[in-house]
């Protein structure tokens, strides 16, 4: 997919910009000098073995983390941080959190709320959030509920569906809040062999639609077929980046062959 | 022939479709000694009742006399009215040093920790005394700056009448054990719920209002449940304070008066029965309420057996497990 055109603007602002982001726990550096940078309708796969930093660094980008060192934006602003005059300032909670509205996450372990049944789930954010109407944000649900597919299953709570079901519904209520930028920590890491079809196929439907995304995955096979760019972190840092089908097919750096071979 | 002996050896059915064809018998385990325990007991508690029911200090007529007598539904209300006050405010007290508890900040921690180690490390009729003593040991309630005259000055007695000593007595020490039964709750849920709540821009008390405490209230309402029914009864020893117009120490007014305690105590216990009663109906009720959405609960699915067949079947035996633990632990 490399040739799709990149949606309005792209060439101003890249949606993500790492400048030499590291990020320490205690004394452990897992993200050292990452720079990268993920354009408007791109999708970057993130790959690499597990503690290589890939979902610290997922993470960062909504400020789930907070980076030690370096510059982070999304869409040209900085990540929980003012910048005045050379100094930053660290942001209120409050608006940290209105920055989060516009980047969605799906994680690993689906995260969805167990007390609410999966149209509930989709309606909460829109409605305690940004104010919504309930019969608005429940119509906007069953359509985002359509769209993955479980028009069907609005009313289940998440113990009755299945765990793809379950990411899918992830999906769709990250998409209620309308999100310029989607990340995903390992969606299908946590599922059955048949059941990881399903999620790939919305998210290359996402893709499709032109969602700028990024992807911590171990589908080498999603990141060959859709990704534009990926990138192979190992120890917290960036081995090698590139095309998809390029770095798969002829890795250049040692430590990316050796993990390819054990993966594909 | 070859079914009796597959029957009595209690293997499983035989392979192949032969069970299909003719039906094996199944013969279910009888357990004869339930039974004759269950007689026994019963011919004892008959015996028990039949004696209960001739013996005078018992004085059955007295207490068919004031069970129903005003004083005492009138004490019934003060005890119900204390009970759910010093709740209520045990409760919010409870949360708020639950969360102060948690809380990052290490004044806030320390004194949550205080308070507790304070409330829970003293009797409850110790600190009954004590608030009794409060327009003793304090003559007035004064607003103002320090060492100087102050702006409001109340005495202590007018403030505060015995019953709502009483209800802060209660109240305060509540709050403690209530603190560390949110706490419980609040740490029962998994992390990621508020992760994700965050990272859909929701705000620190929206996540908590919303995701965290509903999921916690689970965990939380049992043992509350337990501490209303231990609070209907803790209200006993506000005489200590003293207040004197709740059920206990009104039974125990009658009786000096009728020169008999064993009947006024059976119309006090009758009707902390009573209560305790309804009480356990609304906790049923309540925890059904918050139980939404967990486990498997393959009949309260609308339509769940279409498609997702396997699904149900697979977590029934579970299931059944689980309620029949459940059921084990409650006779006990």
């Amino acid at each position: 997919m490399t040739d799709r055109t990149i949606a309005d603007g792209g060439a101003s602002a890249p949606m993500v910009l790492a400048e030499h982001v590291s990020k320490s726990f205690g004394s452990n550096e897992v993200l050292k000098d990452i720079s990268l940078e993920v354009r408007r309708g791109e999708v970057l796969c993130l790959v690499g073995p597990s503690g290589s930093g890939k979902s610290t660094f997922l993470r960062c980008i909504n400020h789930l983390e907070r980076v030690s060192s370096g510059r982070l934006s999304v869409d040209g602003r900085l990540v929980g941080y003012r910048e005045v005059g050379d100094r930053l300032h660290e942001m209120h909670p409050k608006d940290i959190a209105k920055q989060r509205r516009d980047i969605g996450m799906v994680f690993q372990r689906f995260n969805l709320f167990p007390h609410m049944t999966a149209v509930e789930n989709v309606m909460e954010a829109p409605v305690q959030v940004k104010g919504v109407s309930r019969a608005q944000a429940k119509a906007r649900a069953l359509e985002l509920l359509a769209r993955v597919g479980l028009a069907d299953r609005a009313d289940y709570y998440p113990a009755h569906l299945s765990g793809g079901q379950q990411q899918r519904v992830a999906i769709a209520r990250a998409l209620a809040m309308d999100p310029k930028l989607m990340l995903f920590d390992e969606p299908t890491s946590a599922l059955d062999p048949e059941l990881v079809g399903e999620v790939l196929d919305v998210m290359k439907g996402l893709a499709k639609d032109g969602m700028t995304m990024i992807v911590v995955t171990h589908e080498m096979g999603f990141a060959r077929e859709v990704a534009d760019t990926l990138v192979f972190m190992d120890g917290g840092v960036v081995v090698e980046s590139g095309d998809p089908r390029e770095v798969l097919a002829n890795p250049r750096h040692e430590r990316t062959k050796a993990f390819l071979s054990k993966v594909l | 022939m070859s079914d009796s002996s597959a029957g009595r050896a209690g293997a499983p059915a035989p392979a192949g479709g032969a069970s299909a064809a003719h039906p094996t018998k199944i013969v279910r385990l009888r357990h004869p000694w339930r039974i004759v325990v269950a007689v026994l007991l019963l011919v004892l508690v008959a015996a028990f009742v039949l004696d209960a029911a001739q013996r005078e200090a018992f004085d059955w007529p007295s207490v068919g006399k004031y069970v129903f007598d005003q004083r005492i539904s009138q004490a019934a209300g003060y005890t119900l009215l204390l009970t759910a006050l010093s709740m209520i405010i045990g409760v919010v007290l409870g949360v708020v040093l639950a969360v102060m508890r948690q809380s990052p900040n290490p004044v806030l921690k320390s004194i949550a920790w205080v308070y507790l180690w304070v409330f829970r490390g003293t009797p409850v009729y110790v600190q009954l005394v004590f608030w009794g003593l409060l327009s003793t040991i304090y003559q007035s309630i004064d607003l103002g700056v320090p060492f100087m005259e102050p702006w409001i000055s109340i005495p202590t007695e007018a403030a505060l009448s015995v019953f709502w000593l009483a209800v802060i007595g209660l109240a305060l020490n509540e709050s403690a054990y209530m603190a560390e039964i949110v706490r419980a709750g609040l740490l029962s849920v998994d992390a990621g719920q508020h992760e994700a709540a965050t990272a859909l821009g929701m705000g620190w008390s929206k996540t908590m209002r919303r995701v965290i405490l509903p999921q916690a209230m689970r965990v939380i309402i049992p043992p509350t449940g337990n501490e209303v029914i231990s609070m209907l009864k803790t209200t006993s020893l506000v005489s200590a304070i003293p207040f004197t117009l709740e059920l206990y120490m009104r039974s125990r007014d009658i009786s000096v008066e009728i020169f008999n305690p064993v009947p006024l105590l059976i119309v006090a216990s009758l009707w902390y029965l009573a209560i305790t009663s309804v009480l356990m109906v609304g906790q049923y009720f309540l925890e059904k309420r918050f139980a939404r959405g967990v486990g498997a609960r393959p009949d309260a699915a609308p339509g769940a057996v279409t498609g997702v067949v396997s699904v149900p079947d697979a977590n029934a035996p579970d299931a059944e497990a689980a309620i029949g633990t459940k059921h084990g632990g409650d006779a006990r």
